[in-house]
């Protein structure tokens, strides 16, 4: 079976797309030298071709939300290692390595916020952390954020950014696809709306669990989003893939999103979304609201 | 076949793995002794009765201390029932359903509906072939999405008609093509999860061979997960997770080690709900007596779950994959 082979490079290469600190800043699309200042302003989209870089978390919450609205949830939930797995290094040891890295806990950050004044439940993967992989952590906080969304009524919102399930963690990161699936199935039935952004790169178990289950589902530009990546597919079939092959263009042609949106736009569109979504969970509120006080006025 | 094999002239046409083959040769000694006898008509009872228990003991030795990369191979055995085999020993009446109304029939996956003795049932599997020109039909058990889709399709028209859902699960993966990700792999597999998780029918689900990852998942969550002795279940394949993880695909066993992808490691974790036991040997030895063993827990299991109200199935269920996972929480 050779179908696996030649993986070295793509683990070193997704590492080294974080932004480094300095005056400026090459493409790392079409290698433009930009001013970091202005990279900045433009919300960090290369302004000659429309690279949009991954950045940080706090980064995207600021993009997204009203200032100063996020409120963390969910916080002190670390994970454990019940396989006590070992490959060239311990997961322990990668664990603490990608706190080191990141300053966070884990994979995902979830919390209420606003969006133009609108109650939203918002959870923001981080592919800084052990490639932002899901594992029994990154499973039980969208799930809880998910359920958040359910019981408190609000639109919920999931940016990800994953290399998929967390391998160390095997069977247990599998789970996780059905866990938060489960979670979406009652939050469903519950009618509340669920909009998934999908950045670069997200692929499997995090695309085929609930990335892929929003009510609409946006893309940010030219993100690879798939469920096999791209090595994996190349092995499998022995072919050149296709220009553009798993780009959010290529998804948006084959159906599988609703729509790209450049970073810069992405809040608006948000609102916009939610403006017609939320009618719904607005009505239904006012109508649970008045039975409750219907039956209490009986008893 | 197997990577222990390969290197070996001759050795590559015996079915057979490594560790198999004293135990199949000592057989094959008192089976070649036993004709001797009935064509000479002579005595041998004491020399086969004395080869017997070397065999029995020989069996124990190996079975009880299987590696978890052998626990690969019997999952992977190239003579192990699969999906059809089963519906075949299990019933004579299986009406297969083909087709997910939108792009094709995945032959990959099989279903339909079926009786088990005096229930009716709608059976659904992942399917691989038993040669070349069977695995080119079932693509070696790795559905596309269309193979998902039929799936649901066969879930959706159980709830329907209030059957219950057995899924048989063996595949190496969902399959990794250009094909599968332009008709949204991801999206299938993701729809089944949510989809199951709302069933208001039973839904029983058995690894009876390879559990590879999201594609095995799609078929998978179930009210009761079992799982045969000698199957496996994992995020990965032993051979992918050492490729990435230690960038050498040679470590397989010990990725295989390290994955606790056996289903007594499974259990343990409160993963999977039961262990069905295989044969000595595993289920290829004796797949008759497998496939008895096989409806009897079926319908043990379904008669078990028969007894919960819709709602309360749909509640239980999915609190029981909210449970799912290990992690350490700050007291507040």
């Amino acid at each position: 079976m050779s179908w696996f082979k030649r993986t070295k490079k793509s683990v070193k290469a997704a590492e080294k797309k974080t932004l480094p600190d300095g005056l400026w800043q090459k493409c790392d699309f079409c290698n433009e030298i930009l001013f970091a200042k202005e990279l900045e302003k433009q919300l960090w989209v290369c302004s000659k071709c429309g690279y949009h870089f991954m950045i940080d978390t706090d980064k995207y919450i600021d993009i997204l939300c009203d200032p100063g609205s996020f409120e963390e949830t969910h916080r002190g939930i670390h994970p454990m290692d019940p396989l006590q797995f070992k490959d060239l290094k311990k997961y322990e040891q990668r664990i603490k390595e990608s706190v080191k890295k990141t300053g966070r806990e884990e994979a995902v950050v979830t919390g209420f916020a606003r969006i133009q004044g609108r109650d939203v439940v918002l959870s923001i993967m981080d592919f800084g952390f052990m490639g932002g992989s899901m594992g029994s952590v990154v499973g039980e906080k969208v799930a809880r954020a998910i359920g958040d969304a359910t019981d408190h009524r609000r639109p919920l919102i999931i940016l990800s950014r994953s290399g998929g399930a967390r391998m160390q963690e095997s069977i247990l990161s599998l789970m996780q696809m059905a866990k938060t699936c489960a979670a979406l199935s009652r939050m469903s039935e519950a009618r509340i709306p669920y909009i998934s952004i999908l950045t670069n790169p997200t692929t499997g178990g995090v695309t085929a669990s609930f990335a892929s289950l929003g009510d609409v589902v946006i893309a940010e530009p030219r993100a690879l989003v798939g469920f096999a990546g791209p090595r994996v597919i190349q092995q499998t079939i022995r072919q050149e893939l296709p220009e553009g092959f798993q780009r959010s263009e290529f998804l948006l042609e084959h159906g599988m999103v609703d729509m790209i949106c450049p970073r810069g736009k992405l809040r608006q569109t948000l609102e916009g979304l939610l403006s017609f979504l939320c009618v719904q969970i607005a009505e239904t509120t006012q109508e649970a609201e008045k039975d409750e006080e219907d039956s209490s006025a009986v008893s | 076949m197997t990577t222990d094999n390969k290197d070996r002239p001759g050795a590559a046409a015996s079915p057979f793995l490594d560790f198999e083959k004293p135990i199949v040769e000592l057989e094959r000694k008192i089976a070649e002794l036993e004709q001797l006898a009935s064509v000479q008509k002579i005595s041998v009872d004491e020399e086969v009765k004395k080869l017997s228990e070397k065999a029995d003991k020989l069996r124990k030795d190996i079975y009880s201390k299987l590696t978890a990369w052998q626990h690969v191979q019997l999952a992977r055995h190239p003579l192990r029932p699969y999906t059809t085999d089963y519906i075949g020993e299990m019933s004579d009446d299986f009406m297969e359903l083909h087709g997910d109304r939108a792009f094709a029939d995945d032959p990959s996956i099989v279903g339909g509906l079926m009786s088990l003795d005096d229930k009716r049932i709608v059976i659904i599997g992942h399917q691989k072939g038993r040669n070349t020109k069977e695995n080119l039909l079932r693509n070696f058990g790795m559905p596309h999405p269309e193979g998902y889709r039929k799936a649901r399709r066969l879930m959706k028209l159980a709830e329907k008609f209030d059957l219950p859902i057995v899924t048989m699960i063996d595949t190496p993966g969902a399959y990794p093509g250009i094909g599968a990700e332009e008709r949204g792999q991801a999206e299938a597999i993701a729809r089944n999860l949510r989809e199951m998780s709302g069933l208001t029918v039973p839904i029983l689900s058995v690894v009876i061979g390879e559990g590879g990852s999201g594609g095995a998942l799609a078929l998978g969550v179930g009210d009761r997960i079992l799982m045969l002795e000698y199957a496996i279940y994992a995020v990965i394949s032993p051979e992918g997770c050492a490729a990435i993880l230690w960038k050498n695909q040679e470590k397989n066993k010990d990725a295989a080690e390290a994955l606790k992808l056996t289903s007594r490691n499974l259990l343990e974790l409160g993963v999977i709900d039961r262990v069905i036991d295989e044969p000595v040997g595993g289920a290829h030895r004796d797949p008759k007596t497998m496939a008895a063993e096989l409806k009897r827990v079926i319908y043990e299991e379904l008669d078990y779950l028969q007894h919960f109200e819709p709602a309360k199935l749909v509640e239980k269920r999915r609190a029981k994959y909210m449970n799912m996972g290990f992690f350490a929480e700050d007291s507040a």
